[in-house]
């Protein structure tokens, strides 16, 4: 199976990619509150940061396209949340901002995450002090998912093939089966993935 | 429930965020000392686990289609501390790996899901769990705690929303509670067909190592302690909540809030007849919780014939 739903354009050889993670880390952090406080008396702020991010993509040499569809596969969600200001006084305003704001800081993100490989994200956070167990858990988590994620689309499959159904009752017990099939097979494989880490000198 | 960044102030992500922050630190301390070695790589896979369940869709009516959000179900398979962290590992690769949820706003997103979604549902499915017997009680106590989770969730997440002046409390409040506490029937479904299922392959897995002895308490005295719980949780809830956060948007200064008030479009909860609307509200809380019990006692008879019991590991 392919798998570049995760990752794909995150090792580019290009300035983006080039830069140290923390530098990238600090500058999107940065956009992102910037973004959380910005007013609508502010809009040259959010041109500088428009202009930025577009520099930013068309540096990094990943396919606009890409990003763009990665933008509006999120945009719903930003879209839906916005309209609860509608029912604010001056809500056509407050909905503009809201919207405006949050497409940026998700714009920042999207460029973020993939021009830093997971790896190097995981070194930040541990050099951030975060717990070592919460690092752990996500180094196995990036180094499994794929598995997992082909696991359950076998799964997916071979159901698919043999019980071919409309009953949404039975599809819910079916899929449910499924996942309970996933879980007792991620947990037999951590069980042989201890083993193997403790083979290799791995202590907890 | 993910929120995105530019919805939340800077002040509320913030806080939200330092109690994550320390809950998770606490939570860490306290695996620190439970936790085996072999746990390790379990907690990793089931944090995997999560990730890939959330991909699989049940269909619901009109095309439309549901996940699994995954923390009580954690919490029943792992306990309510790593369950916390392997929440907050799912949000925090679905924010850097996919740009889901905000990275400002991963604090708050970490409180509701992770912090709040796995210590309510652990809770309540451990209070509840003595009510039952065996797989019928562990499933009924989950699909309850799995729709509390959610609702708590919800109202947390409104609650920030609110404090953000994004949207006013007196709409956002009610909107997500009655919306997700339809979803939560949903999560409550799927987290009691996923239980079974695992159960029907290993049962050792379902109860999270848990010592199985199963004390009979009598239904009534137990429910009635719930009922009663819960009223004087729901009135604050429900009721005095949204007045407390008009109370601190007056405080900091937040501007429009009398239009707000006045023009909230949705009427607030109430059971007709009765005066007091903080009696009201409490009672319309207690009868949509003790409703849910009773779901999840039907779901826990239906799923699990009588006379398959879990079997208790020596």
């Amino acid at each position: 199976m392919r798998h570049d739903f995760l990752d794909r354009y995150s090792r580019l050889a290009s300035p983006v990619h080039a830069l140290p993670a923390w530098l990238k880390a600090l500058a999107t952090l940065t956009l992102v509150m910037a973004m959380a406080v910005a007013r609508p008396s502010w809009w040259p702020a959010l041109v500088v940061a428009t202009a930025l991010l577009v520099a930013g993509a068309w540096l990094s040499r990943i396919p606009a396209g890409f990003l763009l569809r990665r933008l509006l596969l999120l945009e719903p969600v930003v879209v839906v949340v916005a309209t609860l200001a509608l029912w604010q006084p001056d809500g056509g305003m407050r909905f503009a901002l809201l919207v405006a704001r949050s497409t940026l800081s998700l714009a920042a993100l999207i460029l973020f995450t993939n021009t830093t490989p997971f790896g190097e994200v995981l070194e930040l956070l541990r050099r951030c002090r975060v717990p070592s167990l919460l690092v752990t858990v996500l180094a196995l988590m990036y180094r499994y998912v794929f598995v997992l994620v082909d696991e359950a689309a076998r799964l997916q499959r071979a159901r698919a093939s043999r019980a071919f159904s409309r009953s949404a009752a039975r599809s819910w017990r079916s899929v449910a089966s499924g996942a309970g099939q996933l879980f007792v097979r991620s947990s037999e494989r951590a069980e042989r993935v201890f083993t193997a880490m403790c083979a290799r000198g791995w202590r907890p | 429930m993910h929120v995105p960044d530019g919805f939340l102030s800077l002040q509320t992500a913030v806080g939200a965020a330092a109690i994550s922050a320390v809950v998770v630190g606490e939570c860490v301390r306290r695996l620190h000392r439970t936790l085996e070695p072999r746990q390790v790589p379990l907690m990793g896979l089931a944090a995997t686990f999560v990730f890939a369940a959330q991909m699989l869709n049940f269909p619901v009516a009109g095309g439309t289609s549901g996940h699994l959000l995954g923390a009580t179900l954690a919490a029943v398979l792992l306990g309510p501390a790593a369950a916390v962290l392997v929440m907050i590992a799912v949000l925090v690769v679905q924010c850097l790996v996919f740009a889901d949820g905000g990275l400002l706003a991963l604090g708050a997103n970490a409180l509701n899901m992770a912090v709040i979604g796995s210590l309510a549902g652990g809770g309540i499915y451990r209070l509840v769990r003595r009510l039952g017997v065996g797989l019928r009680g562990t499933v009924t106590a989950a699909a309850f705690a799995a729709w509390c989770s959610v609702l708590l969730a919800a109202t947390a997440c409104a609650v920030e929303l609110a404090l953000s002046d994004t949207a006013p409390a007196r709409l956002v409040l009610p909107a997500m509670i009655g919306v997700h506490a339809v979803i939560g029937l949903g999560e409550a479904v799927i987290t009691a067909l996923v239980l079974v299922s695992i159960a029907a392959i290993r049962p050792e897995l379902v109860g999270g190592g848990e010592p199985t002895t199963h004390r009979r308490t009598s239904l009534v005295p137990g429910g009635l302690l719930l009922a009663l719980a819960l009223a004087a949780l729901g009135a604050p809830f429900a009721s005095s909540l949204p007045d407390g956060l008009e109370w601190v948007a007056t405080r900091f200064g937040f501007e429009h809030r009398a239009v707000a008030t006045a023009g909230a479009p949705l009427p607030d909860y109430a059971v007709p007849g009765i005066g007091s609307p903080l009696l009201a509200t409490a009672l319309a809380g207690v009868a949509g919780t003790l409703l849910m019990l009773g779901v999840s006692y039907l779901l826990g008879r239906l799923l699990v014939p009588s006379g398959r019991r879990q079997r208790s590991e020596t």
